[in-house]
Order: C-alpha cells, then sequence, then structure tokens
C-alpha cells in the first residue's frame, strides 16, 4: 500500500504569536467503543479540519465500532465503572439504565448541533480527512473491508498508520 | 492577518479579526475580506454568505458547518473547497460575522 497521504487543503507555515509553530497536522486513534469514548476523538479530528489542519482517524479495537456499517448507529453510553457519570455501577448494571443513558445523551448532543456517528464520520470524510481501520484488529474480529461503512479509505497496519502521520501529533483515545 | 488591507477597509475589528458590527458590511467589503483571505468568490462563495447571513439574522450566532450543509445547498466538500484552511471561521468572516462559537 502506498504511504502517500491524499491532499488536504492547506497547511502554511507561520509562527503563533506565543512563539512556537501551530500544529499542523494531527492522527486521532479511537480505540474504545462506547459512545462517549469515541466522540472526542471525532470532534478532535472535525475540530483539527476545520482549523485548517490536515488530520487522519485511526479506528482499532472496540473503535472500530465506529466505522463498521451494522453497529455504528447503535452504540451505546457506558453507565458501569465510570464514576463522573454520578450513577453508581450496581445501578447501571440495570436494565434499560445504557439506553437510557444513551438517549439522553444523543438528545444532549442534538441540541448542541453534534451530529450522529455516521454523520459525522461523513463529514469528517467530506472535510477530506483520512479514515482508516487497524489491520490487527480487522483480522482478529474477522471483518472484511465489506462491513465498513463507505466513509472509511483502508485498512492500515500500524506502520502504514504511522508513516501517514508523519509529522503529526499523535492523540489516543 | 494583513493590517494595511485592514486599515484599507477601515471598518472596527474584534479581536479574531472580524467585523465588529455585521451591519457595516457590504458587498464590497465582502469582496475586501475574502482579498485578506486571499479568496475570489464565485456564486458559490455567496450562496453560503449568503445562507450565512440569514442564518445569522434568525440566531444571533454564526452557523456551523453543520447548519450550512444541511440548510442551504453546499455540501461538507464544496465548503472545504470554497473556503479552504477553515470554512466555518473564513466564511464567517468574509460574510461580515463573529467567529463560530461552536466546535462542530
Amino acid at each position: 500500500m502506498s504511504a502517500q497521504t491524499k491532499p488536504q487543503t492547506g497547511v502554511e507555515p507561520e509562527m503563533h504569536e506565543n512563539g512556537h509553530q501551530p500544529i499542523k497536522k494531527v492522527s486521532v486513534i479511537i480505540s474504545k467503543g462506547s459512545l462517549e469514548e469515541v466522540y472526542p476523538g471525532l470532534i478532535m479530528a472535525n475540530g483539527a479540519r476545520m482549523e485548517g489542519m490536515e488530520a487522519n482517524l485511526f479506528f482499532t479495537f472496540f473503535g472500530l465500532e465506529a466505522i463498521i456499517d451494522k453497529t455504528m448507529d447503535d452504540m451505546k453510553v457506558s453507565t458501569v465503572g465510570n464514576p463522573a457519570m454520578h450513577i453508581p455501577s450496581l445501578i447501571g448494571i440495570m436494565p434499560g439504565m445504557s439506553a437510557f443513558a444513551t438517549k439522553k445523551m444523543k438528545k444532549d448532543m442534538e441540541e448542541l448541533d453534534i451530529p450522529p456517528v455516521r454523520e459525522f464520520l461523513e463529514m469528517i470524510h467530506d472535510s477530506g480527512a483520512g479514515i482508516y481501520a487497524c489491520r490487527a484488529t480487522v483480522d482478529m474480529f474477522g471483518l472484511t473491508e465489506d462491513d465498513f461503512c463507505e466513509y472509511v479509505d483502508e485498512v492500515l497496519t500500524v506502520g502504514e498508520f504511522y508513516e501517514k502521520s508523519a509529522g503529526s501529533q499523535i492523540i489516543f483515545t | 492577518m494583513d493590517t494595511q488591507t485592514e486599515k484599507k477597509l477601515n471598518i472596527e475589528r474584534d479581536e479574531d479579526g472580524h467585523l465588529a458590527d455585521y451591519t457595516e458590511w457590504n458587498e464590497e467589503v465582502a469582496e475586501q475580506l475574502a482579498e485578506e483571505e486571499g479568496i475570489e468568490l464565485t456564486d458559490r462563495h455567496w450562496v453560503v454568505i449568503n445562507f450565512m447571513r440569514d442564518d445569522y439574522e434568525e440566531k444571533k450566532e454564526a452557523p456551523s458547518i453543520r447548519r450550512i450543509k444541511t440548510y442551504s445547498d453546499v455540501g461538507t466538500k464544496e465548503l472545504y473547497q470554497l473556503f479552504p484552511k477553515g470554512p466555518a471561521k473564513k466564511a464567517s468572516k468574509i460574510a461580515g460575522l463573529p467567529k463560530p462559537k461552536g466546535c462542530i
């Protein structure tokens, strides 16, 4: 596979007023598969493109749920083991809790103009960012390229992803 | 930011270089602001600019990329082509509006 990154609009070197080089390129890795763990990475990648930076997204392990056609529309908020959720885990395991939290989060996000996962990926893809799936996980989960939504550019080995990330800040989520 | 052109325009700016008062905007001002950004305005740019100004009248907030691509006929891909290096920010500046507040 080619190491060539696809052309993205505009990267011009200019010094930030604090004397540091501005960030020009980011690679965001999404490794987890609950709704609240996928969004931060999507927002970071989209936000980078909005600021004129190059951006690449690499989905690995359970993060793949967000780009698998069959699962991406049904991602859930995790209500267990998250103290910031302010739901005791014993209550969080009760049937319906995750569905309830998910519904609430989706409603809150729609009010903030944050799109659902599929639409968000379409926006990020259309912004010119690269969207990639992790080869090791794809093989481990027995997936094929046909399992992914149309916005995925390629399945890459970690080495190939690092090649594409040349000059990037890497953000792991 | 090119302070020379800013002076040439002689309209008060906010700290982001956007117009301080969106009512001081007109089409010539837009052309000047576009020049500052190195953009030559076409009909498609105007579709975005006019949508943004109408939307701002209603919402009092510069629209997000999502709003633009949902409610105008200019999609995300085209927006990035028309306003490279940050469509929401650039387009709102040329439209004489403040910088969009949202993260999306």
